[in-house]
């Protein structure tokens, strides 16, 4: 537990990439097995302990300090597990007192959880916690709320497990799905002391290709001839996999963007994917919510979304459906090598054939230079987008030779976002943030004017967080410090008023009407465009201004 | 008694402030950090070594006319008995008691305490904290929260030295305060037995020549050159935290980054500050020491004046000894605030 807690910590502040790779390395070379194995799963997310949440953690921590103070110190800290940790009681350090007693390891903890039952938990934490010092009370909490956090993708991890026996991340991806902690057979195989461990997983899933976003001068350099244009598509990246078991039976996967299964949340689409004539494929997509065939805007995909249990209403109510732009798998042939115009025709065909209204190709858009485009962009509508048009966040850019490349390389794949709203709002309350901005006041509740019946005032329309440079929230922070008015726990309320407030220029992705807000109003993607230090605040917008904006969807 | 005034905390019956951050005609000085010895005061009253701070920072002539208070002497000013006793915060620091004459015949005199900033951990370069019985004691919070709790400085200085022996090619930046830290951890690695020479910004020189001048031995401390840069590899260099991120700490060989101050217990804080190797090395009393002293003064009100005060307010209610925040502004806590000017070529 101790190297793995002072692996932890070290990766937590190092900043760079290659130092990273550095000691994760050192780390799996100097490590035995089982102890390395149950590290990498730790750090690919493999390891789920179902009992250990971060309710109990909180629950353990009441225990032993006072709940007042414990809401203040995680407010300030703004990490669970280091709060705890920091708050923890310093066991007692009388000599004798578990001297006997092997250091803990992360094998005695994993195996421990695996087999613990709810009601031990807390007995169990609590006699650890008093075991370790301040670093390995943070990595065990860590550890088993499953929140490592500390700056190391899945794929460094393999990367470093490479680096071991001279094989690539992807070489150690292709074996991934049918090895289970602690891994001993992928370290033996990558040191040279065992054979390739032998599992294909028939319905796998392959990291997505990722498009850059375009700036202006990037077109200079880009010829249009070489390039295909998609509408992007304003719901969530899916990846369909359907192969067949060893046994002969169908599987059928949906994953997130990040690789996550998320088939159990659409039954709706696995059924209709198991239909398909192809017997094993794995498509790119769009997962959108398609009513009479209409596409709905991403408001109305949310609702599904925000829903636990999948009822028989919400799959009528919410129609699912994939619109389909790339082809990487089909049959035993891997796609991803062919240019993006061939892997094309094959999708377009493989729809025709699949002939599910369930499942489309998402269309071209039609340009000869970045003039056209520019227009398509400005208007979906009149530009091919028809009435989906609301369901349209912009283009996207592809090459036509581009083949199908894991990660976000640069040059084949550009994303041409349609302009953000602006609104001019003010300040109204202020929040500390969490992780890096811990202890800033970077959360801003901001509002615009409105008459109702109590008169003429700030109603609020969102939240934002982002937008600002870190030399900005250092003066917003002080801003909001300088002009705290009230106080409500954890909130700041901050001057505002005709005469006095601070403007903020807010950009955003689209309103969908609420019934939750006061102001009626529900902003996606809100976030700071400038800082109106200049403007006084009975300048900014009204909610009409908002009202103009909002669409009700069908 | 006291009041809260715009330019901070005021006694009406002697006329007096302590630590106003505007200048006024008659101000009490607890120690020498630039938020709370500010200059443009009439007259100032001080221990002999803040006042000799405030004449490196400020030049004699920006600090009105001065007197200098030894620690335990009583001064009547209106009819408070005032008096200086050590804060342990810097060199200098002191407490500001003061003894007011009884309400009503036969009722006990009152006496306040306000404490300037505090530590109670043991530090080479200044005098210990005194514990000083009074009813109504006014304490800072910079770390007023139960996560802070100091490391042992032994343990701090260790770990630098540890990473040295690891990286003896990289040069080792340790940012810390100009005036208290800077020397401190100078004099802490001269206890580890460090004998090599330390090197330090520009910044960092005048102060650290007036500690030694006043009799605080430093061991051999050279500025940095900024044509050597580069072959100080291996070296400790020592300071200021804003220049951790400036262009000048760039040319040393693969700088290790490190911090001293109490925020580095916390994370985030060490990361939103790009810091590889943060040192717990902090002026300022941890949440146990704050309680432990606002307990051993005996009061029975107290004032929180800047810093985590909600917890520490909410900590002593709970001990039955009325409290307030004061939440003045202005005072921050030497580590996070930008530092004033002071020679930084």
């Amino acid at each position: 537990m101790n190297r793995f807690a002072l692996l932890l910590d070290r990766l937590g502040y190092e900043p760079s990439r290659l130092n990273k790779l550095r000691l994760l390395v050192d780390y799996f070379r100097t490590v035995p097995d089982p102890e390395r194995g149950l590290a990498l799963a730790a750090m690919t997310d493999a390891l789920v302990f179902t009992h250990a949440k971060p309710n109990v953690v909180r629950a353990l921590a009441a225990t032993r300090v006072d709940p007042h103070l414990f809401d203040l110190s995680y407010d300030y800290v703004g990490d669970l597990s280091e709060c705890v940790a920091l708050l923890w009681p310093a066991p007692p350090r009388e000599p004798g007192i578990g001297h006997n007693r092997p250091p803990l390891t992360l094998s005695e903890v994993v195996m421990t959880l695996a087999t613990a039952g709810k009601l031990e938990l807390p007995r169990l934490i609590a006699e650890w916690l008093d075991l370790l010092d301040e670093t390995g009370r943070w990595a065990l909490l860590k550890l088993i709320t499953g929140s490592l956090r500390i700056g190391v993708s899945a794929r460094l991890a393999k990367t470093a497990v490479g680096e071991l026996g001279g094989r690539t991340a992807n070489e150690i991806e292709e074996v991934w799905h049918g090895l289970r902690p602690p891994y001993v057979e992928l370290f033996a195989w990558v040191e040279g002391r065992g054979e390739r461990p032998d599992a294909v997983d028939p319905a796998p899933f392959s990291p997505p290709m990722l498009a850059h976003p375009i700036e202006e001068r990037d077109f200079a350099a880009l010829d249009p001839a070489a390039f295909r244009a998609e509408w992007k598509w304003d719901g969530i990246r899916v990846q369909a996999s359907r192969g067949l078991e060893a046994d002969g039976s169908t599987v059928v996967r949906l994953f997130s963007r990040t690789g996550e299964d998320v088939s159990d949340s659409f039954p709706d689409l696995g059924e209709m994917l198991a239909t398909l004539p192809a017997p094993r494929f794995s498509l790119d997509g769009e997962l959108l919510i398609v009513r009479e065939g209409l596409v709905q805007p991403f408001g109305v995909l949310q609702q599904r979304l925000n829903r636990r249990t999948v009822t028989l209403k919400l799959l009528a109510d919410f129609p699912a459906h994939i619109r389909a732009y790339d082809l990487l798998r089909l049959g035993d042939k891997d796609l991803r090598a062919l240019p993006y115009t061939e892997r094309r025709e094959r999708l377009a065909a493989f729809i025709d054939e699949a002939g599910n209204p369930a499942l489309d190709l998402s269309p071209l858009v039609a340009f000869t230079n970045w003039d056209d485009l520019a227009a398509a962009r400005r208007d979906p509508a009149s530009a091919g987008g028809g009435p989906d048009a609301e369901a349209i966040e912009g283009l996207m850019l592809k090459r036509a030779d581009s083949p199908y490349l894991p990660g976000r390389p640069k040059g084949p794949w550009w994303k041409w976002k349609r302009e953000p709203f602006i609104v001019d709002a003010v300040m109204m309350y202020a929040q500390r943030g969490s992780g890096k901005r811990s202890s800033f006041y970077s959360d801003y509740t901001f509002g615009v004017w409105r008459s109702d019946a109590e008169g003429e005032g700030l109603v609020p329309v969102g939240k934002a967080y982002s937008g600002f440079t870190d030399a900005e929230l250092v003066k917003l922070d002080r801003y909001v410090r300088n002009n705290t008015v009230n106080r409500f726990g954890p909130v700041r309320e901050v001057v505002h008023g005709q005469d006095e407030g601070l403007v903020l220029e807010i950009a955003f992705e689209g309103l969908n009407p609420s019934t939750r807000h006061k102001s009626g109003v529900a902003m996606r993607f809100p976030r700071v465009a400038r800082i109106r230090w200049d403007k006084p605040a009975r300048e900014a917008d009204r909610i009409e201004t908002l009202e103009a904006l909002l669409r009700v969807p069908a | 008694m006291i009041v809260l005034a715009p330019e901070g905390l005021y006694c009406p019956s002697g006329d007096f402030f302590v630590d106003p951050v505007r200048p006024v005609a008659r101000a009490l000085i607890t120690h020498g950090h630039g938020d709370h010895a500010r200059s443009g005061h009439g007259a100032v009253l001080a221990t002999p070594e803040t006042i000799g701070i405030m004449k490196v920072r400020y030049g004699a002539d920006r600090i009105g006319t001065t007197q200098a208070v030894k620690p335990g002497e009583t001064l009547r000013l209106g009819d408070v008995a005032v008096s200086f006793h050590p804060a342990g915060h810097v060199y200098g620091s002191a407490q500001v008691r003061m003894a007011f004459p009884p309400r009503a015949p036969g009722r006990a005199p009152v006496t306040v305490v306000v404490s300037g900033d505090y530590k109670r951990e043991e530090d080479p370069t200044c005098r210990p904290f005194e514990v000083v019985p009074c009813d109504v004691f006014v304490t800072e919070a910079t770390f007023g929260l139960p996560v802070f709790r100091h490391s042992r400085t032994e343990d701090e200085i260790a770990k630098l030295l540890a990473s040295q022996r690891l990286f003896p090619e990289r040069a080792h930046l340790v940012g810390a305060y100009v005036l208290g830290k800077a020397q401190r951890v100078m004099a802490l690695l001269r206890r580890a037995g460090y004998d090599r020479p330390i090197y330090v910004h520009g910044a960092v020189v005048k102060l650290t020549n007036f500690y030694e001048n006043e009799g605080i031995r430093l061991g051999d401390v050279r500025r940095v050159d900024p044509k050597e840069r580069p072959k100080l590899g291996g070296e400790i260099v020592i300071c200021p935290p804003s220049a951790l991120q400036d262009l000048w700490a760039r040319k040393f060989p693969d700088p290790v980054v490190g911090f001293a101050s109490g925020w580095m217990r916390v994370r985030n804080r060490a990361r939103q500050k790009g810091v590889e190797l943060p040192l717990v090395i902090s002026d300022h009393a941890d949440w146990e020491a704050l309680c432990t002293t606002v307990a051993e003064t005996g009061c029975s009100k107290l004032l929180v004046t800047h810093g985590e005060a909600d917890a520490l307010v909410y900590w002593a209610r709970s001990q039955g000894i009325e409290a307030e925040p004061l939440h003045i502004l202005g005072y921050g806590d030497e580590d996070a605030e930008p530092e004033i000017a002071e020679d930084a070529a």
